[in-house]
């Protein structure tokens, strides 16, 4: 039988054979393991997740037309939005357009009313989305001023550009000619706590019937999930790819994720050293009292012959052998922990981060052997010769 | 030709002489006892023979080398490769078989070999309990276990503390038995005993006296007593 043979035959025969003493180790290693496999998977996937939740807050980036451009078409958004680095989960563009109501002027939007869903998932809407044609979507404030109700009938005039052109100066008021009258009836009230309360949303076919001509956007809002450094680099892409369109990143959104994130990353860094430091205490106490109870078994293996360099090797074998079982332990139940608190947390799952084994496993066998590393030392300071004084 | 020899040999802790001048030789092949009454410095004889201990004091001449003077390394190595011991609570490790703890000799000696270590077994007539652990094994049955572990790397001398002081009387006479076969074969050994009839079977008895050698084959009070009363 080789040397290293019998080495492994007596390190899994202690451990397997004097189970409840070891099994306190194994079970601090495992605990360990798994908060920090589970830790570091949730620590891993939390841009992501942070990036989902960040999501419901609204759009994080805007495209607004370059400053030579009075609009910009389809074809613009959608080659910027191509540039973006991450998932765009929503995108919205809006026409604006001044007209009036019994002469009184406001704001209305056309848009693909049923993206808002996806980018404005915020959006509380007394009634329902204009779905049929000549249905419209009023904002809080105006509905107030308007008086207006779910189901009311509103005449909405709108003054083409090139008519506005050849009356300039002329009180636009009451008759102009070309001026367009359309009757629009509400599908629901808008309340949102923010700006869309003052203006009035029209889909965009309404739009092109009301203005007769073919949609330019003046802004688009867009849902990307994605962190803010990736953002910042579509951000200098889209610029470059795309000169009629200018894009910007909703701040306080984007901000509010990095930071949030770099709190977050600290609390899991924290709670993995403490979580470390703490398996290695218990280990440690652990190694010491078995080292204490098998000082009689050390002085008789010195007394056998073996040199201090022997018992170093087998009590820190015995001390890897549980980092090893503890690591891979803590690397599946790690995943447990990771999904656990992803679905409770962030109402979301998460992927199983095969590299993280490994990375678990040698960070168990480091506390452990740092654990092992003083109760080694005093196993080395036995004296043999107690063994022979019957102790 | 002496395969151990005590030269004004002193063990002195504090105003204690432990040992005071002790002068012995141990012939290869002998089979020597060694007695005395609680504090007579037997323990402490037996922990520098063994290399556990130095003395303060004297030479110790171990196949001619003073061990007196080695490192605690070299007394490790003259430990493993010279000496076999055995204890009067057998000391062997209670999550390993009484194979394994043989074969744990085997390991720090050189090459742990299974079939060798069977065959120590068996000649204590342990062959089928090889594959027990230690707490299903009796004290006899123990104490013969730990027989076969201090023969099983061919040690130049055995050193036995009280080798049966936790035996009843049958276990007593399979060891003494065994120690009898081994001293037939040459092999030397010194047995630190309490029991008259252990020190009765040796060919020579030392006895010591607070730290002193005060007799050898049997010329003390004890001595004597011991001897007779098994002849």
């Amino acid at each position: 039988m080789k040397k290293s043979s019998m080495y492994l035959r007596m390190i899994t025969a202690s451990l397997a054979r004097r189970k409840s003493r070891m099994l306190v180790a194994l079970l601090a290693v495992t605990v360990g393991s798994t908060i920090l496999a589970g830790l570091v998977m949730v620590y891993y996937d939390m841009p992501r997740q942070m990036g989902e939740q960040f999501l419901a807050y609204g759009a994080n980036m805007i495209f607004v037309p370059s400053s030579d451009s009075d609009g910009m078409t389809s074809e613009e958004i959608e080659q910027a939005a191509s540039e973006i680095d991450g998932s765009v989960e929503g995108v919205i563009s809006y026409c604006y357009e001044s007209a009036t109501i019994n002469d009184a002027p406001i704001v209305i939007a056309g848009c693909d009313l049923n993206a808002t869903l996806e980018t404005s998932p915020y959006w509380q809407i007394d009634g329902a989305l204009p779905q049929a044609e000549g249905e419209i979507l009023v904002g809080l404030n105006q509905a107030d001023f308007f008086s207006l109700q779910v189901g009311d009938t509103v005449p909405v005039s709108y003054i083409p550009a090139d008519v506005k052109a050849a009356v300039e100066g002329e009180n636009l008021n009451g008759d102009v000619e070309g001026k367009v009258l359309k009757e629009f009836t509400v599908s629901g009230i808008l309340d949102t706590g923010s700006t869309e309360e003052d203006y009035f949303f029209i889909s965009e076919e309404d739009m092109a019937g009301l203005t007769g001509e073919t949609l330019t956007y003046d802004v688009t809002e867009l849902r990307v999930n994605a962190d803010a450094d990736a953002l910042a680099a579509s951000v200098e892409r889209i610029e470059q790819a795309v000169p009629g369109v200018t894009p910007q990143l909703v701040k306080r959104i984007t901000e509010s994720q990095t930071t949030v994130l770099s709190k977050l990353s600290a609390l899991v860094l924290l709670v993995t050293i403490i979580t470390l430091a703490l398996t290695m205490i218990c280990v440690a106490t652990t190694m010491t009292a078995v080292v204490t109870e098998r000082r009689r078994e050390i002085g008789l293996r010195k007394a056998l012959g073996a040199s201090d360099k022997s018992i170093m090797l087998e009590f820190m074998g015995e001390g890897l052998m549980l980092g090893l079982i503890g690591g891979l332990l803590g690397s599946v139940l790690g995943f447990g922990f990771a999904y656990l608190v992803s679905t409770n947390v962030f109402n979301s799952t998460i992927t199983f981060l095969p590299a993280l084994v490994p990375v678990t496993v040698l960070a168990a066998l480091a506390v452990t052997a740092l654990a092992c590393v003083m109760p080694v030392r005093n196993a080395t300071k036995v004296d043999p010769a107690l063994v022979l004084k019957g102790e | 030709m002496s395969l151990l020899e005590l030269k004004h040999v002193y063990k002195i802790y504090g105003d204690l002489h432990a040992l005071d001048d002790v002068n012995l030789t141990i012939d290869e092949g002998e089979w020597v006892a060694i007695m005395g009454p609680s504090g007579s410095g037997k323990s402490t004889v037996m922990n520098i023979i063994g290399c556990m201990d130095k003395p303060t004091k004297g030479e110790v001449l171990l196949d001619g080398k003073d061990i007196s003077k080695e490192t605690s390394q070299g007394l490790t190595d003259i430990r493993r490769d010279k000496i076999g011991l055995i204890f009067q609570q057998f000391h062997l490790i209670n999550y390993l078989t009484a194979l394994e703890n043989v074969m744990v000799a085997q390991y720090y000696h050189s090459m742990p070999d299974e079939a060798e270590a069977m065959e120590a077994l068996e000649r204590v007539g342990l062959a089928d309990r090889a594959h027990h652990l230690p707490s299903q094994l009796s004290g006899g049955e123990q104490q013969r276990v730990c027989v076969a572990r201090a023969l099983i790397n061919h040690p130049e001398l055995i050193l036995a503390d009280e080798p049966t002081g936790n035996l009843d009387e049958t276990n007593e006479r399979i060891v003494l038995d065994l120690f009898r076969q081994l001293h037939a074969e040459g092999t030397t050994l010194i047995v630190v005993t309490h029991d008259a009839e252990v020190g009765a079977s040796a060919e020579r008895v030392i006895t010591l006296e607070y730290g002193k050698v005060t007799s050898e084959n049997g010329g003390t009070e004890f001595g004597k007593a011991a001897r007779k009363d098994v002849i």
